[in-house]
């Protein structure tokens, strides 16, 4: 099963949500796919390092001693990533989408595949838990072929995936072929916006989801009636507290320093089950 | 003109309650850019009222021609992205590409535009304010970042204003270098968490990377005193100023809900907001 972790808004909670579930259970893979700015190992200090890997991509390679400048790769590519000046073709590899379109175009058969790497991926054991994790190399742009990668080392019978914030390419390749998703919102004019346009992705994408509400007790009361008036599942609330807050900041997985809390989160997953089925 | 880019790695750092009551602090002055295309808020403090909608033009679509289509499997076999099955094209899996229009023997695949969210130019009342709704799901959020600031760079020529001041997203990948391509200044938003200084670390790597001067704001510092020292002593070696630093003051959810920047109420965060606009106009 693979129980995806998501938001409109950035900031609301969604490491928090996906690290403390993953330490309320026994046996569960936890993927980050916020692969710009990966923050869920961080809260597993004493993790041992599995494995690493690169992340590659296709990029096209160009033989001058077979090209004829024709123009015909520059014109079939949707991405301007290629660019046939009179003398030489100009590749932008990071506008590439690997689609091998001019490679299939190319009368002269003078474009090859080469490959790049765009990311890690990293693999690390913590007690029980495996914790997966992407990191995207600086300056690249395209964030989905490195998050398909590192989903696609979700192996276990319990998956959580901890996804990027926004409401656009980045968050539907990580929540896609999710069997629920679990959005985290905070109770605030902001958080109920974003919430919306992520609640319209996840309809057209037919995943079941259900929300937590995090920080609880600030903003106003409108997040608690939208759900209500959509019939949408409030599933979990967790307070705005000073000590949930501290112990984050420090790296603490604060159910681990606050165990009552463990109970909750093993029943959110049950409540999670029975949405998803 | 100049413009300033706030942007965060990390979410929920504060950009646009900042962005907000800078747009306040630079009445007269400024166009306001939203550039966090996939969950625009700030339109929520600053309240518009359109002059102007653009369409957004995404990526285009395959569609394949089902009397056409002989089911002969080459574009699925083709399609890097998974996107084809039969007859049928996956919307949300298409990229655009146009492999499969290449390589059908029948001529059944058409590559059609696909209108993606609108852009917009509206009057707000602290000045002009360049925005977007990307509609759900859809990509391509780095082209319509690049849309609105070159409409926020129309608004100020056209209307004589000084400055674009940008509201990025989070991350650091394709909106955020949409965002910052090109501007005076980045204006980098952390907070003292562990999470935060991870991601500030990565962006100011990325501002780095394109040449970009950038400055840090340390948001709710007395949050976790140590980390902001670590926070503080990182943007040391780097040789980036910290503008400013803001204690953290519930008086900023109190704006949000009330639709107003933390500016007008008052209070420790207000301060230290009007002390950061001091130190921007200088470098003005």
């Amino acid at each position: 099963m693979i129980i995806s972790i998501a938001s409109g808004k950035g900031g609301t909670g969604k490491t928090l949500v996906a690290t403390s579930l993953a330490a309320s259970l026994d046996r569960v893979q936890l993927v980050d796919c916020d692969v710009e700015e990966p923050n869920a190992y961080l809260f597993f200090s004493d993790r041992e390092q599995i494995e690493k890997t690169e992340c590659h991509v296709p990029v096209p390679v160009v033989d001058e001693a077979k090209c004829t400048h024709c123009g015909t790769c520059s014109d079939i590519c949707a991405y301007h990533a290629l660019a046939a000046l009179p003398s030489q073709v100009l590749i932008f590899p990071e506008l590439c989408h690997g689609c091998g379109g001019c490679i299939l175009a190319c009368p002269e058969k003078a474009i090859s595949e080469g490959s790049r790497s765009v990311g890690e991926i990293f693999r690390a054991r913590f007690g029980k838990t495996e914790i997966i994790w992407g990191e995207l190399r600086l300056g690249e742009a395209r964030t989905t072929p490195l998050i398909r990668a590192v989903k696609g080392m979700a192996k276990g019978s319990l998956t959580i995936v901890d996804c990027p914030p926004g409401t656009s390419c980045s968050m539907v390749e990580a929540v896609l072929g999710s069997d629920f998703c679990l959005l985290v919102t905070e109770p605030t004019p902001f958080g109920l916006y974003d919430l919306d346009i992520a609640l319209k992705v996840l309809e057209k994408m037919n995943i079941p989801r259900g929300v937590l509400v995090n920080k609880s007790g600030i903003g106003d009361k409108k997040v608690y009636q939208y759900l209500e008036k959509r019939g949408i599942p409030l599933l979990m609330e967790i307070p705005m507290e000073r000590r949930i807050a501290e112990l984050y900041s420090r790296g603490t997985i604060f159910v681990q320093e606050m165990p009552e809390w463990k109970a909750r989160f093993r029943d959110l997953l049950e409540n999670i089950k029975e949405l998803a089925s | 003109m100049k413009q300033i880019a706030v942007i965060s790695g990390k979410g929920g750092t504060g950009k646009t309650s900042l962005v907000a009551s800078l747009a306040a602090l630079a009445v007269g002055r400024a166009v306001i850019a939203d550039c966090d295309v996939d969950a625009p808020d700030l339109h929520l403090i600053l309240r518009r009222e359109i002059k102007e909608r653009r369409e957004f033009m995404g990526i285009k679509r395959a569609v394949i021609d089902p009397s056409k289509c002989t089911l002969c499997g080459s574009c699925e076999d083709h399609c890097r992205f998974g996107a084809v099955c039969g007859s049928t094209v996956d919307p949300l899996l298409c990229e655009g590409c146009g492999v499969c229009k290449l390589v059908c023997p029948a001529e059944a695949v058409s590559m059609v535009d696909r209108m993606s969210g609108y852009a917009y130019i509206s009057q707000t009342r602290f000045g002009p304010m360049a925005h977007a709704d990307l509609f759900p799901g859809e990509e391509a959020s780095g082209k319509l970042v690049a849309m609105i600031r070159e409409m926020a760079r129309e608004t100020a020529a056209s209307s004589n204003l000084e400055l674009v001041l940008i509201d990025g997203s989070p991350g650091i990948g394709c909106p955020v270098i949409a965002s910052l391509a090109g501007v005076d200044l980045a204006l980098v938003v952390t907070e003292p968490t562990i999470s935060g200084e991870h991601d500030l670390e990565r962006i100011l790597s990325v501002t780095e990377h394109f040449q970009i001067k950038a400055v840090v704001y340390i948001n709710k510092y007395d949050l976790n005193p140590d980390v902001s020292r670590r926070i503080e002593g990182l943007c040391g070696e780097r040789s980036i100023e910290v503008a400013g630093k803001l204690p953290f003051d519930p008086v900023v959810v109190e704006a949000m809900v009330l639709g107003e920047p933390v500016v007008q109420l008052g209070g420790p965060a207000a301060e230290g907001i009007k002390e950061l606009w001091r130190a921007l106009e200088a470098y003005l």
